[in-house]
């Protein structure tokens, strides 16, 4: 995969659908769980994985030759830790409340196994800026399975959008969904959309 | 007579049957067709590789003898529902009228107890009600009492009644406007959902769903709204059953699986002190409920003597001693109460040999000996402090035991694996019960974390025997 040239089509739209980090790949759950409760804190949440990782694929790309095979990794996480960092000081400063909200998760973004992925899978073979529109481009596929979790979680959880209430009280205290407000459901709602986007897609499938 | 309204029905099947095959107009409703053929008639076929076990009795056969095993437990649920909810309406009016004397107005004191329905209530409000529990809209079914004849004054007449001939009439046809639209419900959603993956997949119509849909009701509480109902049992079938292939690749109980989203899902509809009778606005404790309060110095049977629920600013005594715990005159949830008829269920599962009798007893001996230890603590906490005859009588051990922690799909297979499950669910229900200041029963979550440890009890048996094999030829 990484001694073709791809498109930059391919590139950027590629793993939105065809080639999702957590839909096909499996990785970055944790935040998936931890962050889709509600529709801000997720946008939030999505921007900041997205620019952190194309930043620091697109850095890691262009010093790639000068990396020594045996530390790459540990190279590889300073590279990403100070781009969290930037993420995190920028949230507090002008995103208090949300940053706030995000807690613990914003740093944690440097355990994120996709940021890490696409640095050690892509960006230490391709160029700085195919590995940054790379990492836009895994950045969006993470944001869309997120979006679409706190959607379902947020609507039918606390029957809001945005921490907009969109329904009356009495009606709320009926049919809100209790599960969606806790982790489980983020696994249930992950295991859907990727039951739904197998049977589109049976290529993805695994065999065996 | 029989044999010849048989030969009738046989002969429509056949004819029929083509329309259905491969090429015919009706080619994808099959699995229908096949469900209904089946279910009447023994089929045909039979297994022709090595490797099928030969039995007599087939899956369709084995879920009708669960029904059956079920009859007691639904008799009792429909009883115990009308029977504690027209008790406390009774004794509520009761009340009302020794405090109030001469100035007492029945009319009144039904509105009080949302007999009557608001005046300005409309015929979709009472549609609505029957989807949803909304306790300011009329309650459906108290027309249809009160066109019975209920007139809401027996009071007295219960204490020491339970089960007599005289609330015989009023206690079913109360009840089952409870329990029958409930069942309807699931039996409805379960069905589609079954019927729905069938076609789309072209697998056998399972009549697991009958088991699986007669089984929730039994787990919820009365007044569960329709809504949720329906919910559940689609989670139940397709996360639980249908993501995995169908019912025998489970491997967690469908029907559980159901009742824990509905928990977690819903919870002020089904834990908690206000969901037990189908009594709007009534709030009272169950018996594991009373007792998970902590200070009552461990005194189990003085704790339970002396429950008190209350229902439109009235009290209303609910003692509870060991012998209505074990017949089922209590709350809980509909046809879990009744211990006895849970007896009566397993007895016709283990002498049929649907239910396995080693998980049963397994699971009776885990509880029975952790609780056992655990009484020996000095406790505050009354749950702690209860004995194993306790422990067997309150709550759901006694169905779950029977009816769930049974099921052949997601127990284990090995005959010492089924001890270990089974006293791996005794040992959980006990912890959670007593430790856990979260939940006050523990009988689902300890079932649905053995049914995820079966096969791993299954592997660690199947390895074991086959060590000690290889160490004896060797030897």
């Amino acid at each position: 995969m990484s001694s073709q040239k791809k498109s930059l089509g391919k590139i950027l739209f590629g793993p939105i659908l065809d080639n999702n980090p957590i839909a096909l790949q499996i990785l970055g759950i944790c935040s998936a769980l931890a962050v889709t409760t509600k529709l801000d804190k997720t946008v939030t949440m999505a921007i900041a994985v997205t620019l952190v990782t194309a930043v620091s694929s697109a850095a890691i790309a262009s010093i790639r030759q000068f990396i020594p095979g045996s530390i790459r990794i540990i190279v590889q996480m300073t590279v990403i830790a100070s781009m969290v960092i930037v993420v995190d000081q920028f949230l507090k400063a002008y995103l208090y409340d949300v940053s706030k909200e995000l807690s613990v998760f914003v740093g944690l973004i440097i355990t994120n196994c996709i940021v890490m992925g696409r640095a050690e899978g892509f960006a230490m073979s391709n160029n700085a800026q195919d590995s940054f529109w790379d990492g836009i481009g895994n950045g969006l596929g993470y944001s869309l399975v997120l979006l679409v979790i706190a959607v379902f979680r947020e609507l039918f959880g606390s029957w809001s959008l945005f921490g907009q209430q969109l329904v009356s009280d009495e009606f709320k205290r009926e049919f809100a969904q209790g599960l969606m407000l806790q982790s489980p459901s983020a696994f249930f709602l992950i295991g859907l959309f990727i039951w739904v986007l197998r049977t589109a897609k049976p290529a993805q499938m695994e065999k065996g | 007579m029989l044999k010849w309204i048989g030969k009738i029905i046989r002969g429509q099947h056949d004819y029929v049957e083509r329309w259905f095959h491969k090429g015919g107009k009706l080619e994808r409703l099959y699995p229908l067709y096949e469900a209904h053929d089946t279910f009447l008639f023994t089929p045909g076929e039979t297994t022709k590789g090595g490797t099928h076990v030969r039995d007599a009795i087939d899956l369709k056969r084995m879920m009708s003898v669960v029904v059956v095993a079920l009859i007691p437990c639904v008799f009792m649920a429909l009883y115990n529902t009308g029977f504690q909810a027209n008790l406390i309406y009774d004794t509520a009016i009761e009340k009302m009228q020794q405090q109030q004397g001469s100035s007492f107005d029945l009319e009144a004191a039904k509105v009080a107890l949302k007999i009557t329905p608001p005046a300005e209530a409309t015929t979709s409000d009472y549609v609505l009600r029957v989807f949803t529990s909304n306790e300011k809209l009329p309650n459906w079914r108290m027309p249809i009492l009160e066109w019975f004849g209920f007139d809401w004054t027996d009071a007295g007449t219960f204490s020491g009644n339970f089960l007599s001939p005289t609330h015989l009439g009023k206690a079913l046809l109360h009840g089952a406007l409870y329990f029958f639209p409930i069942w309807l419900m699931g039996l409805a959603a379960g069905g589609l959902c079954e019927a729905f993956f069938a076609m789309i997949r072209r697998h056998e119509i399972n009549e697991g769903f009958l088991v699986t849909s007669s089984l929730l009701p039994l787990t919820l509480p009365a007044d569960m709204p329709l809504w949720q109902v329906a919910l559940g049992m689609i989670f139940g079938v397709v996360v639980g059953k249908e993501v995995f292939g169908g019912t025998g690749k489970n491997f967690l109980n469908p029907a559980l699986t159901a009742r824990a989203f509905l928990y977690f899902n819903n919870a002020p509809f089904i834990s908690g002190d206000n969901c037990w009778t189908s009594v709007d606005g009534y709030s009272g404790a169950t018996g594991l409920g009373a007792l998970a309060v902590k200070g009552t110095g461990g005194d189990v049977a003085g704790t339970l003597a002396q429950m008190k629920g209350t229902v439109a600013g009235q009290v209303i005594e609910q003692p509870l001693t060991w012998w209505d715990a074990f017949i089922g005159n209590m709350h809980g949830s509909m046809g879990e109460t009744s211990a006895l008829a849970c007896l009566i269920g397993a007895v016709i599962l283990i002498a049929s040999g649907i239910g396995s009798w080693k998980i049963m007893a397994g699971s009776v001996i885990g509880l029975c000996g952790f609780s056992f230890l655990l009484s020996q603590v000095q406790s505050d906490i009354g749950i702690s402090a209860a004995t194993p005859m306790w422990h067997l009588v309150l709550g759901g051990f006694a169905f779950g035991t029977v009816f769930m922690a049974t099921d052949p799909v997601s127990a284990s297979m090995t005959e010492a694996g089924k001890w270990i499950y089974g006293a791996l669910i005794g040992f959980m229900t006990v912890l959670v019960r007593a430790l856990n200041p979260g939940y006050a029963e523990g009988i689902m979550l300890a079932i649905l974390f053995a049914n995820c440890c079966a096969p791993l009890i299954d592997y660690c048996v199947v390895q074991a025997n086959i060590k000690r094999r290889l160490a004896r030829n060797a030897a």
